[in-house]
C-alpha cells in the first residue's frame, strides 16, 4: 500500500511579479540582484533603479541552480531576454555560487541598502529574520551599514525554526500568525532555546492539554523573545523596519512589537526582497559610474 | 556496604548496585513521561540483576536531569559530582571527565580523589548532545548503531558548515543530493559533534587522562573523532558507559559517613 504523502505545511507561497508600466526597451540600465539564501532565493530586476520584476522561491540543494531558477522565475512574466541585463550582483548565503553574477556583495550591506529603498531614508534599524539567520543592522540615511549583529549558528528564532514547528503541529505556515491569536489567554513562552528541545517541550504541552493554537502562541512568544534579545544587543533606533520572511508572521511580529514598544515601518513590497533589491541597486550605482558590463 | 545509584536522564533511567566498590547489578529503562515509574522500574531491575532485596541497600544516591523524581533517594548527588566520582571509580588516574547524554553534555576537572575542581555544561543546545547524532541518523536514513562504524570507513574530511542540529539536517540532505558518499557525511557528522564537546571540555582544560562517559561513548565514530579533535591517542571509556553517572551516585552514597 502506498504511504499517503504528508502535506508540506512548512511550504510558503512562491511568487513572481512584473511592473506593467515599465518598457525595458526604453531603459538605460537594467540591473539584477540575486539573493540566494539558505531557505529562499530571490531575483530582483530593476530598471534605472525602479522595480521591474522579481521572483521569490525556495532554494534548492544547489546554489547555482537556485540562482538560475530564481532569475528565470523573475523574468517569466516579462518578454525581456536575460542577456539584456547590464549588471548582476549576487548576495546571500550562496552569493559566491551565483554563476551569472558579475560580483558579490554581503547580504548585510544589501539588506540595509534594500531597506532604505523599501521603507525610505528614515529607516535606521533593520531587523532581518531569514530562513537560517537573524540580522540586526543599524544604518544611515543612505542605507549604509553603521553596525550590525548576526546569529547564524542557531535555528532559534529563525524561519527554519518556524517551519519545523508548522510541520510538527500540522499548521500551514501562512496560518501560524492568525491562529496563534485564536486563544483565550496568552500561554507562557516555550522555555527551551534549542529548536530540537522546544519540539519535545511543545509535545509535552499538547499532552498537558494545551490546544494547538496555544502551543503556537507559546512558540511565537519564544521566537519574539529570542529575536528581541539580539535586537537589544545592537540597540534599536527609530525608524525601525523588519525584512525577511518572518516579517509576514503576525504571531511573532505583534508579540515582538509589544516588547520593543515601536511600530515597524510599512512597505508595499514583499519583505523577502530586501537583499535582492539592495544588490540590484549596488549594480545600478556601478553602471552609473561606467563600471558596468562591457558589451 | 551495598548502595544504589539512580540516574534519571532525559532518555533513559539507569540504576547501578554497588557492593564494596564492585558493580553487582544494573538496570536501565526508557524514562518516558512518567519519571517516577521509570525510577521504580529501573531500581527493581537492578536489584533483581544483583540478586538482593531493597532493604539490603544501605543508601540510595539519585542524580540526573530528573533527579527530583527519585523519591527513593537518601541523598541527591549533583550530576557533576556524580561523573567526577565515576571517573575516579573506573580510572583513578582521571583528570578530566566528559559525559554526553541524550540532551545534555557536561565535563568536569577532577583531582586524584575524584573531587570536582572545575566544570562546564551544555544543556541548551542539541548540537553537543546525543540528540544531534539521532537527528543525523534520521536525516541520513542510517540506523544509529551503523553510523559510527560507517564513519570509521571514511578517510575524507568534508566540512559541515552548520552547527545547529536543525540546520545540519538540511545540510545533510543537501550533501546527499550532491551525491556525497554516506560514509563521508557520517564522518563529518561525528567530527561536528566532537568539535562541540571538545570546545566544552576546553573551557575547563584538557588534562589527561580523559574519561568519556554517557551513551554517546558507545559510538566508535564519535570516540575516534573525539580523540582526533583532542589530539590524544586514547580516551578512557568504562564498560557500559551510559551507567557512568549512576555508578558515581552509588559511589558518593557509599562514601557518606566515611
Amino acid at each position: 500500500m502506498a504511504e499517503a504523502q504528508k502535506p508540506e505545511y512548512w511550504r510558503w507561497l512562491e511568487t513572481n511579479w512584473v511592473n506593467p508600466d515599465i518598457k525595458w526597451q526604453e531603459v538605460q540600465f537594467i540591473t539584477a540582484g540575486i539573493d540566494v539564501g539558505s531557505v529562499s532565493s530571490q531575483a530582483v530586476i530593476m530598471a534605472d533603479g525602479k522595480m521591474f520584476a522579481y521572483g521569490n522561491m525556495r532554494t534548492g540543494s544547489d546554489s547555482p541552480d537556485s540562482a538560475r531558477n530564481a532569475i528565470k522565475f523573475a523574468l517569466e512574466k516579462t518578454d525581456m531576454p536575460e542577456s539584456r541585463i547590464d549588471y548582476c550582483i549576487g548576495t546571500g548565503y550562496g552569493r559566491v555560487n551565483v554563476p551569472m553574477a558579475d560580483r558579490s556583495v554581503t547580504e548585510i550591506a544589501c539588506h540595509a541598502r534594500g531597506a532604505n529603498f523599501m521603507y525610505g531614508s528614515e529607516v535606521r534599524t533593520v531587523l532581518d529574520v531569514g530562513g537560517q539567520d537573524i540580522k540586526a543592522i543599524r544604518c544611515d540615511d543612505k542605507g549604509k551599514v553603521t553596525n550590525f549583529l548576526m546569529n547564524d549558528k542557531c535555528a532559534a528564532g529563525t524561519g527554519r525554526g518556524m517551519e519545523v514547528f508548522s510541520d510538527l503541529l500540522s499548521v500551514p505556515i501562512g496560518e501560524v500568525g492568525d491562529r496563534s491569536f485564536q486563544i483565550d489567554s496568552e500561554p507562557i513562552a516555550v522555555s527551551s532555546t534549542c529548536v530540537v528541545y522546544a519540539k519535545s517541550e511543545a509535545t509535552g504541552l499538547l499532552r498537558k492539554g494545551l490546544s494547538t493554537n496555544e502551543v503556537l502562541a507559546a512558540y511565537c512568544s519564544a521566537m519574539a523573545d529570542r529575536i528581541f534579545s539580539i535586537l537589544q544587543r545592537v540597540g534599536i533606533e527609530p525608524e525601525f523596519a523588519i525584512t525577511g520572511g518572518m516579517a509576514k508572521n503576525k504571531g511573532v511580529i505583534n508579540r515582538l512589537k509589544k516588547k520593543i514598544g515601536l511600530e515597524p515601518m510599512k512597505t508595499e513590497w514583499d519583505t523577502q526582497l530586501a537583499g535582492g533589491i539592495g544588490a540590484a541597486l549596488f549594480g545600478l550605482a556601478l553602471c552609473q559610474k561606467g563600471k558596468g558590463r562591457v558589451k | 556496604m551495598i548502595t544504589a545509584g539512580i540516574d534519571c536522564g532525559a532518555k533513559n533511567t539507569k540504576t547501578v548496585i554497588l557492593n564494596d566498590g564492585e558493580i553487582v547489578g544494573r538496570g536501565s529503562v526508557p524514562t518516558g513521561f512518567d519519571q517516577a515509574a521509570a525510577v521504580k522500574k529501573s531500581l527493581e531491575m537492578a536489584l533483581k540483576n544483583a540478586g538482593i532485596k531493597k532493604d539490603q541497600l544501605e543508601r540510595i544516591g539519585g542524580t540526573g536531569s530528573g533527579a527530583k523524581s527519585i523519591k527513593q533517594a537518601d541523598v541527591a548527588v549533583n550530576e557533576i559530582k556524580a561523573i567526577a566520582a565515576a571517573a575516579n571509580f573506573f580510572f583513578p588516574s582521571a583528570k578530566t571527565v566528559a559525559d554526553v547524554g541524550a540532551e545534555e553534555g557536561r565535563a568536569a576537572k577532577v583531582d586524584e580523589k575524584g573531587n570536582v575542581v572545575d566544570f562546564a555544561m551544555n544543556e541548551k543546545c542539541a548540537a553537543g548532545a546525543g540528540a544531534f547524532i539521532e537527528a543525523m541518523s534520521r536525516a541520513l536514513e542510517t540506523p544509529l548503531e551503523q553510523l559510527g562504524p560507517l564513519a570509521l570507513s571514511s578517510n575524507n574530511a568534508i566540512p559541515m558548515n552548520a552547527q545547529c542540529t536543525i540546520f545540519a539536517e538540511s545540510e545533510v540532505v543537501g550533501l546527499i543530493h550532491a551525491k556525497t558518499e554516506k560514509k563521508d557525511i557520517s564522518k563529518a557528522i561525528h567530527d561536528s559533534i566532537a568539535a562541540r564537546i571538545v570546545s566544552m571540555i576546553r573551557r575547563i582544560g584538557v588534562n589527561p587522562d580523559v574519561v568519556m562517559m554517557g551513551g554517546v561513548a558507545y559510538n566508535p565514530g564519535f570516540v575516534a573523532a573525539l580523540q582526533r579533535e583532542l589530539g590524544l591517542e586514547k580516551v578512557y571509556i568504562p564498560d557500559m558507559p551510559e551507567y557512568g553517572a549512576a555508578v558515581g551516585a552509588a559511589a558518593v552514597a557509599a562514601k557518606i559517613g566515611k
